[in-house]
């Protein structure tokens, strides 16, 4: 209501005199203004979520998906199977589970460590520092599948420039495979770093525009020297821009597809066999939507627990700084 | 009904897939349309070089058709990375075309949804009557002792090509044993020049249909009687490391294959004579003539059995043709497909889009060279198996072809498969039908 009278106020009197004899659209034009967002919050999230977890208690195979709302329950039979590593179903989700954290953890923090380098690296002023930064975007600004197909090119065994470089600096004998095999993860990493690196580098950057220059420079007249000036003002002060970085990273990488779909096409790897794209070919190559939607649910409960602790613990540790 | 197609497709968003684009929604399809509207919409496979050349092939068919009848078409492209889940949607959603192409190796699968229009007698003889298709092609259209929920449309099979001046340089007869095959392969290897054969060996789809091939060729089915899958049985396991042992124990194969995910590549290598030999199917004309080998240059033989072994040399591969059962013009669409499997539309679809006649007595004209066409007749007839018409046959095409990519993969990469390990992947592709049917 008060946000009504007040962006009423510099209207014009008739108006407001209006609005303040209809106190009932007073009353609801708040929740009008509303409505629209809370309908799409509905359609975009809420209800597929509902429906999703709805989908993994029912036998949702090709024999019902014509008619899907009447499937037949399933009680907890999808997760059992999901979770039942004994056997092969269960056995892959927790293979995939394990390359995804193995993707994640490293993944972040390769771009964390390059994003932090190239900030630290472009804060003094130079000349050409703008194009330098600007280049640094490409990665962001590039549409994802143009950069991912532009790699997969690159990691090709015998027509790659990847094998070609590596071959010219002597580092390999220019038949590495990239794209099957071990070396699928180190790929996949590569590119989603490539993809991430970049953001990281953009709010670690804004984040160093907010740190006072004479902290630098008491630090300097002491004689403090690059080094401990990063580890004792720069990384205390991103702290809070750290925090949000690193769990964004890790929801992003963990919930990853387009990499391994652009990357690898439907002959994923094992090595680079992430969790979203197992849930895509156990729902749709399969056509047993019941149990992907049951590793669905798994796999944001899991993130769930995983986001909360996270905050709960760095928020103690911020709290006790 | 439209609450619950926009359900569907936001339910399909929530399993982090987004199908909105490919949408239920069609805004021509018959659902929407009233019952007196005679405008079909036709979902038809990419057949051609790229989606434009089909809908340039397709478009002047389908105005002869609306010209002869009156029923307007409208025509989709869809490629075949899209297409199943587009089917997918369109029958979770309801809302469908009319009319859409398959792989007929999908066929039984999508007839276990129910979504599709059985062509039981009344329906059969709408379209003509079931004698005027090829009896191996129609067997694909569906389960055994079932109304087809699809009908035969564009007809291929595997054949192994093979260099002519490669086999003349060397001395060579096209062979005719597999056994011939792999020392020819192996006298054809000229190592930093050449290769014996060129293999899609990371396509899961390529690889499940020599998966399937060589085990019919040791006698060995994929599924019991009762429809459980009989994976791990030796039959099945020989034959597939047999397939495997090209690259690992022959070494007539680039290791680099094992990157090629789709067939294309292959045919390529072939075409671009850095290979003596491809197994593919027909439809690899165009795409070998298109990469510059003049027809002449090459020939087909039938992809040889072990010596002893069942002369098994193809699926019964191909493209069929279903009709939504939810469509409003039941009609119209049987017109279509009637038209679409006539003689005269046949023969004219056969030669831009490389295809066998799927009609008893009419003659292949995808080729100017008649031995190539007798040879790929005579496969697709007599020499064709159709892959196990079950409904978890999609689940078999997923899991054993994936296993042996993987299996490739650790070949490539340096490692060792034995007949133990083909054995183990094999019962892990079995656990996973077996768990999800």
């Amino acid at each position: 209501m008060a946000v009504a009278t007040e962006t009423a106020t510099p209207a014009p009197a008739k108006r407001r005199s209006r609005l303040e004899h209809r106190p009932g659209l007073n009353r609801w034009l708040p929740y009008a203004l509303l409505a629209p967002a809370v309908l799409l919050e509905l359609l975009i999230h809420i209800i597929p979520m509902l429906v999703g977890i709805w989908m993994s208690f029912v036998k949702l195979t090709k024999f019902f998906i014509a008619n899907w709302s009447a499937a037949p329950g399933a009680g907890l039979n999808n997760y059992k199977v999901a979770l039942d590593f004994n056997n092969a179903v269960g056995q892959g989700l927790l293979k995939s589970f394990g390359v995804t954290v193995a993707f994640s953890l490293v993944t972040v923090a390769f771009s964390w460590v390059l994003g932090m380098a190239a900030a630290v690296a472009l804060q003094p002023e130079f000349r050409g520092r703008g194009v330098v930064r600007t280049l640094f975007l490409v990665p962001y600004a590039l549409p994802a599948y143009a950069g991912i197909l532009t790699w997969n090119f690159m990691l090709q065994r015998d027509t790659g420039a990847v094998n070609h470089v590596l071959h010219q600096l002597h580092l390999n004998d220019g038949k590495t495979f990239w794209l099957i095999g071990g070396n699928a993860l180190v790929a996949l990493i590569t590119v989603a770093g490539w993809k991430l690196w970049t953001f990281a580098f953009l709010t670690l950057m804004a984040g160093m525009q907010s740190i006072p220059r004479d902290l630098y420079e008491a630090a300097s007249v002491d004689g403090a020297g690059n080094l401990r000036q990063w580890r004792n003002i720069t990384l205390p002060s991103l702290r809070p821009v750290n925090l949000v970085l690193v769990l964004v990273l890790f929801l992003w990488t963990f919930s990853d597809f387009n990499t391994p779909y652009v990357l690898f096409g439907t002959a994923q790897p094992p090595a680079g066999d992430l969790i979203t794209f197992h849930i895509y070919n156990a729902s749709f190559l399969t056509w047993n939507f019941g149990t992907g939607a049951a590793m669905s649910v798994l796999l944001l409960v899991f993130l769930m627990i995983v986001t909360g602790a996270y905050l709960l613990v760095t928020g103690r540790r911020s709290r006790r700084a | 009904m439209r609450l619950r197609s926009l359900v569907a497709t936001v339910a399909a968003t929530a399993m982090g897939v987004s199908l909105a684009a490919c949408g239920g929604g069609d805004k021509n399809g018959s659902s929407g349309g009233s019952s007196g509207d005679q405008t079909l919409t036709y979902w038809a496979s990419n057949q051609g070089t790229s989606l434009d050349n089909d809908k340039q092939v397709l478009t002047p068919v389908l105005q002869k058709f609306t010209q002869d009848t009156g029923i307007k078409v409208n025509l989709e492209v869809i490629g075949w990375n899209d297409l199943q889940t587009r089917i997918q949607t369109a029958i979770t959603s309801g809302q469908a075309p009319d009319v859409v192409n398959i792989g007929n190796t999908w066929a039984a699968s999508l007839q276990a949804t129910d979504a599709f229009l059985p062509f039981d007698g009344g329906a059969m003889s709408a379209i003509g009557g079931k004698d005027k298709f090829v009896p191996t092609a129609l067997a694909t259209g569906g389960k055994e002792g079932t109304d087809p929920t699809s009908v035969p449309l564009y007809g291929l099979a595997y054949g192994l090509y093979y260099n002519k001046a490669m086999f003349a340089a060397a001395g060579l007869q096209p062979p005719k044993t597999w056994e011939e095959m792999v020392t020819d392969a192996k006298k054809l290897t000229i190592p930093g020049k050449q290769w014996g054969m060129a293999l899609a060996a990371g396509s899961y789809t390529e690889n499940v249909h020599f998966a399937f091939i060589n085990a019919a060729q040791n006698k060995a089915d994929w599924f019991g009687g009762d429809g459980k899958p009989t994976f791990t049985g030796d039959g099945n396991v020989q034959g597939v490391l047999r397939y495997l042992d090209l690259m690992q124990k022959d070494k007539v194969a680039n290791p680099s294959n094992a990157q090629y995910d789709n067939g294309t590549k292959s045919v390529n290598d072939f075409a671009t004579k850095k290979v003596a030999m491809v197994i593919n199917q027909n439809n690899a004309d165009s795409s070998i003539v298109a990469n510059g080998m003049k027809a002449g240059e090459y020939g087909v033989v039938p992809f040889p059995a072990p010596s002893g072994g069942e002369q098994v040399a193809s699926h019964v591969a191909g493209i069929n043709l279903s009709v939504f059962k939810n469509t409003k013009h039941k009609d119209a669409a049987l017109k279509f497909v009637k038209y679409m499997t006539d003689a005269t539309t046949q023969s004219t679809l056969d030669k831009p889009f490389s295809a066998l006649p799927v009609l008893k007595d009419a003659k292949p004209n995808f080729t100017t060279d008649a031995a190539e066409a007798a040879t790929f007749q005579d496969i697709y007839n007599t020499k064709s198996k159709p892959l196990p018409l079950v409904p978890a046959e999609d689940q078999f095409e997923s899991t054993v072809g994936k296993a042996m990519n993987s299996m490739f993969a650790k070949i490539a990469t340096g490692g060792t498969v034995t007949a133990d390990d083909v054995k183990a992947a094999l019962k892990t592709a079995q656990d996973q039908v077996a768990a999800s049917s």
